[in-house]
């Protein structure tokens, strides 16, 4: 297949960016989503704003107890930053994880979490590590959680005529660890289930990718095996199946690799 | 000269430099004057009745130059896509394929008409606005259920959707069953698989009406073929088809068929009088280009409490899709039932072969074709005996392979294997892998609650297609033997023309290596010259590992008819005998006096110029030849895989994978290790990850490669590779195909690892492809 027609722009800042935005049209950062659903004729936008070359939203950048990694970061850069591995290296374990070479070369952290495909890696990660999500629109700026930012299927807190500019991630401070454990589609290299699990004093957190349909949270006990097979099926209340595998599967799935992402940060 | 004989040696392929630059030309690379594009309308239905197709939207866009629907390709006089492989004494049944569907789609992906716009872009807005009303009808999928009474019927002339009932038969399997006294067996899932090939389907189409001559460029591995087809359905006369294959990206099979979209480029470009260019997308690939496979087989095997294994039947629903592909009778009867005997004497063998219409994307050669369908029957069964006896799978398998031969073993289903040392292979891999302590290291894991898996396969396959004679006989409609011209140009440097077609397997570069050998010039001086009718000798194409074993012996009549004539003008020009020249590393000598010699470059450039040649001896010196093999050759080797499975998810952890195949003498070793690497790749590919899932209203789920899955790199450990060397005496060079036995042999291996390493948990089967979620669900209802 191939794409309807559109029209295209590359404006050099943000407020240009947003100006354009507000005539209609998509955002445009890495296009590995978002033009293969043009290909399929699943979107035709009358317009694409290639934020590809505004400055200010690329970079990582460290601002004490968080790092700012701005929209249009790619995935290979997360994943070789050394401020990254040096403050959060369960980030850049999760980029490096994501598709192939040429996805993380051109795929971008707001790009991902603006699609919020439910098998996508970051979410789950910055979900567990309450990450903030930074949003520009033309009423001004302002910031979701993480855990707030995924709304449903494909959905998130964003509006038709905002844009991401940066994304928050806490550092992992006083020796929290934390450990993203995946397996793989092998077809798309999405995760089938990805499960974060984040130790700190503040305690465990788990949170569940590719089950569902936004990362859910594991609330329940997790002291033993049992218990954590247990919480994360009560967990994850509508589970997702495809032709790989199906929603009992994923269940299972996730229940193990969270068993093993807790042993991790143990 | 090099010191080192171009044959036998490593020799960076020819052709990678315009590959892997960008500078190779593909068939949607060419662009012609006034070209046009075409694009395909395609029913989004398994099965529905046309009831009406409203082209009128279509026709108004700017920049669109005609619509058109099957019939008025009839009108036009284009008849139905013939099927050139129809196997006899079968009650086999051709039902009309025509190009664009007639009142009745077929399959998800049948063309219901053709849009050609001035830009591609234009053809394809325009062939979604083509509004075609459906009847739907129900739809049926799989092999075995379209045989029932009632199933939704594909073809007036095919009653139950049965396209043949093929049967083969040696020694008496009633009585080997009866007199056993060990019986295994089960079904066997061999599923479909996409045979996804990197460079897609093109075709460009070229008619001249001043001339009356049509020039079809087209990603094909067999251009003769096509030319020969497109002669009987287009109208055209052969000697007015030009049938042009440039560099092709990879075909598997797949693109042996000649296909619908051939013909209407050809019956567009007629009708427009301009160049008219297809190409596929990957959607279309998926549904339009032919799958693999798809096998349901009903299978036993009976042995002696010994082991010695006495008889083997089966019963197969081969579903061959919604249409006869080119070759589709012949793969899962010819290709596959006789090649039940496998490396084993196996002397009762019976099998029933019905070939079934399905609601299904039609079914072609896959790289293997027929032989993985019987490799992983036989070994698939050879392992369910050694289980039950409790017997090592190579112990089983020692005694029950064919002894060593050379002169032609007769197997129960009347083949005459060439030549062969399976125990020879066998020992070569059990010393690489090291088997005894693999097995050691194997119980020690199991005492710490792992799970590895050793799997074995031992394998022989038929290839080199083959002898004409037995071509005719088993309903092929071409012959099977090649050609070959060599020429030497005034300047010493050599064209080669053949009629094989490579895509992919390097044959510029061995052909070349083999002139250069033979002749003693620069291997680099040898230009191969394949897949423009125009320009090359005829021959049948490339596929069934044949290219090698076959194209090689014509190649080695023609040089010997160019040795024998720069013997004559040698002899003429150093004054001398005839008999008394040899030739030897390209230069031509008097026995006894090597001093007195000349080069073959010498001997060319007085041949081109003619200015003193012997009596009765013409100018130029190239020759051609034809060859046709006397019997097809039969490459085997042994493959041992090493697996763990992780119990609590069902996920393989691939890790060792070892293979010793004989292909005979080696031309270009480091190619050699290409084919079976792609092929490893290929067949643990089918055991692992691919495989087609249609939805019960003939929905193709696995559409695109988001959810199908190929191989990659990374999923691969390093493969072991080893070789013996058992030479044909096929062909004057000895050697045997090497395309496919990494696709036959690596499927039951792998596929015997994984279920080796499940065997503690009580897993009997597991259908392929062996995903982690079949596998966890095996092991919990094992536990339960």
């Amino acid at each position: 297949m191939h794409k309807a027609k559109f029209d295209y722009h590359r404006p050099e800042s943000v407020d240009a960016a947003l100006a354009l935005l507000q005539q209609g049209g998509k955002a445009l950062a890495g296009g590995h989503s978002l033009i293969p659903v043009m290909k399929m004729r699943l979107a035709q936008p009358d317009a694409l704003i290639d934020l590809g070359r505004i400055p200010d939203l690329s970079g990582i950048t460290d601002e004490g107890d968080s790092l700012r990694i701005g929209a249009t970061t790619t995935h290979t850069e997360v994943n070789q930053s050394d401020l990254v591995q040096a403050s959060v290296p369960v980030l850049c374990q999760t980029a490096g994880m994501i598709g192939d070479p040429q996805v993380r070369n051109r795929g971008t952290i707001g790009g991902s979490i603006a699609h919020a495909d439910p098998a996508a890696d970051y979410p789950t990660v910055l979900v567990a590590l309450g990450a903030t999500v930074h949003i520009q629109g033309p009423n001004g700026s302002r910031d979701v959680g993480a855990a707030d930012f995924f709304v449903d299927l494909f959905q998130t807190a964003l509006g038709e005529t905002e844009l991401i500019t940066a994304v928050t991630v806490p550092k992992l401070a006083g020796g929290a660890k934390a450990s993203y454990q995946k397996h793989r589609h092998p077809a798309s290299a999405y995760a089938v289930v990805g499960v974060c699990a984040v130790r700190s004093d503040s305690g465990q957190t788990v949170v569940i990718g590719g089950a569902s349909a936004t990362p859910t949270k594991v609330t329940g006990p997790m002291g033993t095996d049992e218990e954590v097979m247990s919480s994360v099926a009560a967990a994850i209340t509508d589970p997702m199946g495809d032709t790989y595998a199906s929603g009992e599967y994923r269940v299972h799935l996730a229940g193990v690799l969270a068993r093993r992402a807790i042993a991790a940060t143990a | 000269m090099t010191a080192i004989r171009p044959f036998g040696h490593d020799q960076r392929r020819l052709e990678d430099p315009r590959m892997i630059t960008g500078q190779a030309k593909y068939t949607d690379d060419f662009v012609l004057p006034g070209m046009v594009h075409l694009a395909v309308v395609r029913s989004p239905y398994a099965h529905a009745n046309i009831v009406s197709v409203d082209t009128s939207a279509a026709l108004e866009m700017p920049g669109v130059l005609g619509v058109w629907t099957g019939q008025d390709m009839v009108d036009a006089g284009f008849g139905g896509i013939p099927c050139a492989w129809v196997v006899p004494d079968a009650g086999t049944v051709t039902p009309n394929h025509p190009p664009i569907a007639i009142d009745k789609v077929r399959y998800v992906g049948d063309a219901v008409a053709i849009v050609v716009a001035d830009d591609d872009y234009v053809a394809k807005d325009a062939a979604m606005v083509v509004e075609v009303d459906y009847d739907e009808l129900p739809a049926c999928t799989d092999g075995e259920k379209a045989h029932a009474d009632g199933a939704p019927q594909l073809h007036d002339d095919a009653p139950n959707n049965q396209c043949f009932h093929w049967t083969v038969s040696g020694g008496d399997v009633e009585a080997a069953f009866n007199e056993a006294d060990i019986v295994v067996g089960e079904r066997i899932i061999n599923q479909r698989l996409v045979p996804v090939a990197m460079e897609p389907r093109s075709a460009l189409a070229q008619w001249s009406s001043g001339m009356g001559e049509l020039t079809l460029w087209t990603t094909s591995q067999n251009p003769h073929i096509v030319r020969f087809l497109l002669s009987l359905d287009t109208g055209i006369p052969e000697h007015k088809i030009r049938v042009i294959a440039p560099d092709v990206g990879g075909g598997f099979g797949s693109k042996i068929p000649h296909y619908p979209e051939d013909s209407m480029t050809i019956f567009a470009s007629q009708q427009l009088d301009r160049p008219v260019k297809w190409t596929e997308t990957r959607s279309e690939n998926f549904q339009a280009t032919i799958h693999g496979r798809d096998h349901i087989q009903d299978v036993e095997m009976a042995a002696k409490s010994d082991g010695t294994i006495t008889g083997l039947r089966a019963k197969v629903w081969a579903n061959l899709g919604a249409y006869l592909s080119t070759a589709s009778t012949g793969v899962p009867t010819i290709l596959h039932g006789l090649m039940l005997s496998g490396a084993y004497t196996i002397p009762n063998i019976h099998e029933d072969v019905y070939g079934m219409f399905t609601n299904t994307t039609p079914v072609d050669a896959y790289r293997g074709a027929g032989r993985p369908e019987a490799t992983f029957m036989v070994e698939r069964l050879v392992d369910l005996v050694a289980k039950k006896l409790d017997m090592d799978p190579v112990a089983i398998r020692e005694k029950n392979l064919i002894p060593p031969f050379t002169e032609g073993h007769e197997v129960a289903t009347g083949l005459i294997y060439d030549t062969g040392n399976y125990q020879a292979a066998l020992d070569k891999a059990k010393d690489m892998a090291g088997y005894d302590e693999l097995r050691a290291q194997q119980a020690a894991a199991r005492a710490e609650g792992r799970y590895i898996g050793i799997g074995v396969c031992t394998y022989s396959e038929i290839c080199g297609l083959g002898p004409s004679e037995v071509a005719g006989a088993v309903g092929f409609g071409g012959g099977l033997w090649e050609s070959a011209i060599v020429r030497f140009h005034p300047s010493g440097k050599v064209r080669l023309m053949v009629g094989i077609n490579p895509h992919g397997q390097g044959e510029q570069t061995t052909f070349a290596q083999i002139v250069a050998d033979q002749l003693g010039v620069p291997t680099e001086d040898v230009d191969v010259q394949y897949g423009d009718t125009a320009q090359t000798a005829m021959g049948w194409g490339t596929y069934g590992s044949r290219s090698t074993p076959v194209a090689s012996g014509a190649m080695m009549g023609a040089i010997d008819k160019i040795k024998d004539k720069g013997r004559k003008i040698a002899a003429h020009l150093l004054e001398a005998s005839t008999a008394d020249i040899e030739f030897e590393d390209g230069k031509f000598y008097v026995r006894g006096s090597p001093e007195s010699s000349m080069t073959i470059q010498d001997i060319a450039l007085a041949a081109n110029t003619a200015w003193n040649m012997p009596d009765g001896v013409e100018p130029g010196l190239e020759a051609s030849a034809f060859f046709n093999p006397s019997n097809f050759v039969y490459p085997f080797g042994a493959h041992i895989a090493v697996v763990e499975v992780d119990p609590d998810t069902g996920e393989i952890d691939f890790q060792r994978y070892i293979a010793v195949d004989d292909c005979g003498p080696q031309i270009n070793p480091m190619i050699v290790e290409g084919q079976i690497h792609g092929g490893i790749a290929q067949g643990v590919a089918q055991a692992l990850w691919e495989g087609v899932q249609y939805s019960e209203d003939g929905q193709l789920l696995t559409s695109s490669l988001m959810d199908y899955a190929i191989p990659k790199a990374e999923y691969f450990p390093k493969f072991e590779l080893g070789h013996t060397v058992t030479p044909t005496d096929v062909n004057p060079l000895g050697v045997k195909g090497i395309g496919e036995t990494g696709t036959i042999g690596s499927t039951p291996a792998i596929y015997g690892a994984v279920l080796d390493a499940l065997a503690p948990l009580g897993v009997e089967q597991v259908h392929m492809p062996l995903t982690p979620e079949r596998v966890w669900r095996a092991i919990q209802e094992a536990k339960a």
